[in-house]
């Protein structure tokens, strides 16, 4: 029975680590995608090197991100049958279809158009080169589309029926199962969080170069348009994040309860908890500082409203308070920080020190990383929330697991966090490096023209441009 | 008997083939790699590949997905069953994916990130043959669970399988570098694929021969009549393909051997038909069993009627756009 517990343990621990590994990249790369493509239109539109040399740049990152985000995602398309086989058969009929559509309709559109992307500038025309660009930052977005779907219906599962031999099976109706109740929230707050992810990244990545160098136009480009995201994005954000939480009292009450750390209800009118330190064993919050009948007010729009709390919920059916709690006020303080950088930047650019405020730019790099922390800290609101079910109110995650011994699990779980480490750690740092050189005129692109004729298909090459074979071909070394 | 359930047997059997043969070929190349002389040579070697990788890898997607989509239940079965073999080939795919991007940016542990191209696609194709023989050699299921035990995967059977999808995968990787190499490399690679060619004409031979001799059902299937009549065109056409492929190699052909190896590989497969038909888990699971409901297979018909066409065009164009010999151009 314990070595049962053990293994389940572990197969929870290995999916929430590659999945959280997981989802950095596509954080990153949804955001970084429409970022190339405006880019990229820009400069076609206006025929502005300056575009270009910025498109050059980031388009470096994004491969290495986009390497990352593909090997790890497959290791998660192969994770629900090997440590979630039970699971798999029981809603394999009704979230595998929408998992092959994902298949089907982004992963084939961003890989096949990413060769293109990525290496055919010079072979096919600027257009067609914008068109595939389009076509991955699309991929891109279906892919979240469907996934955060799949997503959604265990979290809020409609539209199915249930088989004699236990397994979910697809209703009437595929409409109710694609746009169940929780995912059209989940989807915007999701792409959302991912554009401002990157908007934060390529920030803070401006605002370091203006640091050292406060001329630097491309920096001063990137700083600007980053800052315009945050300031724009950052409030719908959170408008967006209040009405999913609104929407999620409605599904999944007990999630809300323990978010709000509520384990009393309180018949009129239930207090805001900013801090405090859950007690799940004494079933209290321990030195809360409150604002009375706030959270009444935020969540249903009235002061003195009723708020059921988690006394009202079987013990065996609550998620663990003190994760959920903690990771929801990470998210919406590094939500309310984000809001207060747009709004510098605004008054910045107002007295017209958006470039040349050293603070502002400090403060920016300091936050360049808060999208990856913010986005991970809602996910675990959103899956610890959800416990003990993993469809929620249908399939328990304790009966989900593989028939697995645990020895066999943690052999694996030991595998992934040394190989994850090691290679996304490694992958980070190239990221990091390329970062430090500041953009220039001429990224890489006309570099490479003085270095030897720009070959097409077909032809046959000429001599080489790399003659020493262990160096570094010539592109390399821009930015020395 | 043309069901849904058929179609979709079909519909997965084809993206396991499209994904051998175009992975195949680019983990041929990393099991290669170490015989190329370190800078041009590899270089283009993997120039040759890095445009398509990624597509050609997501069809490995697709086969999991689907079958995961259509056949919840043998999903569910063959991955805890080969579940080492699936960790490896996994973490072998990590591997040798950042392997294309790392060794560009970082020229100074460009051979650790070339071992691990190698490294990864080693174990990535060796395991995804052991997973074919752990199949083949039939998995254990009580209760629409898997319920053999730890090391059932590992057998001298399956380990043959493993070493036939290796040499078989560096065949496809090496006809495709005739194709795309020219000078000393072609000429490389055309001694490789040589090599690669009889290796896997021997090992293919092995397999089968195993197959009919281990178990009674596979046997049956193969030698009597009248099973006999249709599954006799297989082997036959099989030795053809492979004569003329060698003949292809030896007179210095440019893009047909490598057309030849994706026949013998589809010939290969055709076999591995026959052999499971209509099992989805030998030996106890059809495919009927396994199957998900109706109204699934019919939601994702829609989808792949549409897509599949689609995904094939643009495929097809991206590897149009890179026709041609490889040049030393990079994007790096
Ligand atoms: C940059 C990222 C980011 C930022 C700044 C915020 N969120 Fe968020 N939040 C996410 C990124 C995110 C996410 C990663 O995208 C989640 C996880 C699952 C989901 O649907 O979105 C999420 C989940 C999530 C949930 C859980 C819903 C559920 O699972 O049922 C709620 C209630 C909120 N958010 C509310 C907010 C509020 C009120 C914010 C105001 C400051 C906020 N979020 C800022
Ligand atoms: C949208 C696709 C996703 C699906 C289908 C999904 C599915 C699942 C499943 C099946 C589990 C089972 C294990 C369990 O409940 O303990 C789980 C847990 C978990 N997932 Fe997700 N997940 C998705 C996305 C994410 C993302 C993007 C993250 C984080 C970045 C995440 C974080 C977690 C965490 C932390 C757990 C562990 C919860 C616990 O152990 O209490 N999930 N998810
Ligand atoms: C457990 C859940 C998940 C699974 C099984 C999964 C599976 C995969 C797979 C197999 C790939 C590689 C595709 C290729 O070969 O090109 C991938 C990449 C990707 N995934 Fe996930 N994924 C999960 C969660 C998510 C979530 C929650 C999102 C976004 C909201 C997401 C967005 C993407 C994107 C945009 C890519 C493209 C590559 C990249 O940008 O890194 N995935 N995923």
């Amino acid at each position: 029975m314990f070595e049962q517990f053990d293994a389940l343990l572990l197969a929870r621990i290995q999916f929430a680590f590659t999945v959280s590994f997981h989802f950095f990249f596509p954080a990153f790369t949804i955001g970084l995608a429409s970022f190339l493509m405006v880019l990229e239109g820009l400069w076609l539109k206006t025929g502005k090197q300056l575009y270009l040399d910025l498109f050059k740049y980031w388009v470096k990152i994004f491969a290495i991100v986009f390497a990352m985000g593909v090997v790890s995602g497959i290791v998660m398309s192969y994770q629900f049958g090997t440590n979630w086989a039970v699971f798999s058969d029981v809603a394999g009929p009704v979230i595998g279809p929408l998992m092959a559509y994902e298949v089907l309709t982004a992963f084939f559109l961003e890989a096949g158009f990413l060769g293109v992307m990525l290496f055919g500038m010079n072979k096919v025309g600027k257009k067609l080169h914008f068109f595939a660009t389009c076509m991955v930052a699309l991929g891109t977005f279906v892919s979240a589309f469907w996934i955060l779907s799949v997503n959604s219906w265990m979290q809020t599962p409609t539209g199915f029926e249930m088989a004699a031999n236990g397994q979910i099976l697809p209703g009437e109706s595929w409409w109710d199962i694609v746009f169940n109740p929780s995912f059209p929230y989940r989807l915007v707050h999701t792409v959302m969080a991912a554009y401002l992810t990157t908007a934060f990244v390529v920030g803070g990545v401006g605002a370091w170069h203006l640091l050292k160098d406060r001329a630097n136009l491309h920096a001063r480009k990137m700083f600007s348009m980053a800052m315009w995201m945050a300031a724009i994005v950052t409030p719908l954000q959170i408008f967006a994040g209040d009405l999913h939480g609104l929407n999620t009292l409605e599904h999944q009450p007990q999630k809300v309860m323990a978010m709000e750390g509520h384990f009393d209800s309180h018949p009129d009118g239930a207090p805001l908890i900013l801090f405090g330190i859950p007690n799940s064993a004494e079933k209290r919050v321990d030195y809360a500082i409150e604002i009375p009948k706030a959270s009444s007010l935020i969540l249903k729009h009235d002061a003195d409203a009723p708020l059921a709390g988690l006394d009202t919920i079987p013990d065996d059916e609550e998620p663990p308070v003190g994760m959920v709690f903690w990771s929801f006020r990470i998210m919406v303080g590094l939500g309310f920080a984000m809001l207060g950088i747009g709004l510098w930047s605004l008054y910045a650019r107002w007295r017209k020190r958006l470039y040349d405020w050293p603070l502002l730019h400090k403060a920016a790099v300091v936050m360049g990383p808060s999208g990856f922390v913010a986005v991970l800290a809602g996910w675990i609101t959103t899956e610890v929330g959800r416990q003990p079910y993993v469809v929620y109110g249908l399939l328990r995650t304790a009966d989900a697991a593989s028939p697995l011994d645990a020895p066999a699990v943690a052999g694996s779980l030991l595998a992934f966090i040394v190989v994850y480490f090691a290679v996304f750690g490694i992958g980070i740092w190239y990221i990091l490096r390329l970062m430090s050189h500041a953009p220039h005129v001429g990224e890489l692109g006309a570099k490479r023209g003085d270095t030897g004729p720009i070959r097409t298909a077909g032809i046959t090459p000429g001599p080489t441009q790399n003659p020493s074979h262990d160096e570094p071909l010539p592109t390399e070394k821009e930015g020395e | 008997m043309m069901d849904l359930t058929v179609i979709w047997a079909f519909i997965i059997a084809f993206a396991v083939f499209a994904y051998v043969v175009m992975d195949g070929f680019d983990l041929g190349i990393g099991i290669l790699f170490p015989t190329f002389d370190v800078g041009r040579e590899r270089d283009r070697a993997m120039n040759s590949i890095a445009p398509v990788w990624d597509g050609n890898e997501t069809w490995l997607v697709l086969g999991g997905g689907g079958l995961f989509a259509a056949f919840p239940l043998a999903y569910a079965v063959i991955l805890p069953a080969t579940y080492p073999l699936i960790i490896a080939m996994l973490l072998g795919l990590v591997f040798r994916g950042v392997a294309f991007e790392y060794r560009w940016r970082d020229p100074g542990h460009r051979r650790l990130w070339d071992a691990a191209f190698t490294g990864g696609s080693l174990v990535a194709a060796m395991a995804q043959g052991m997973t074919l023989g752990a199949l083949l050699q039939g998995i254990e299921v009580v209760d629409r669970a898997y319920a053999g035990s730890w090391f059932d995967w590992l057998t001298p059977y399956t380990l043959l399988c493993g070493l036939g999808v290796v040499v078989g995968y560096a065949l496809l990787g090496s006809t495709w570098l005739i194709w795309k190499l020219d000078g000393p490399g072609q000429a490389h690679a055309r001694k490789l694929a040589l090599r690669s060619a009889l290796a896997t004409i021997v090992l293919m031979g092995a397999v089968s021969l195993y197959n009919v001799f281990l178990n009674a059902e596979y046997a049956e299937r193969w030698l009597t009549a009248p099973e006999i009549y249709f599954a006799a065109p297989v082997p036959i056409l099989t030795a053809i393909i492979a004569l003329s492929m060698i003949q292809a190699i030896r007179k210095a052909r440019n893009s047909k051997p490598f057309w030849l190896s994706i026949a013998l590989f589809f010939f290969g497969m055709a076999g591995l038909g026959v052999t499971m038909w209509p099992y989805v888990v030998p030996p106890g699971v059809t495919i009927w069993d396994a199957a998900a409901p109706e109204r699934s297979q019919i939601f994702m018909l829609i989808g792949v009627a549409i897509t599949l066409p689609l995904i094939i065009a643009y495929t097809a164009w991206a590897y149009w756009v890179f026709r041609g010999k490889v040049a030393d151009e990079g994007y790096h």
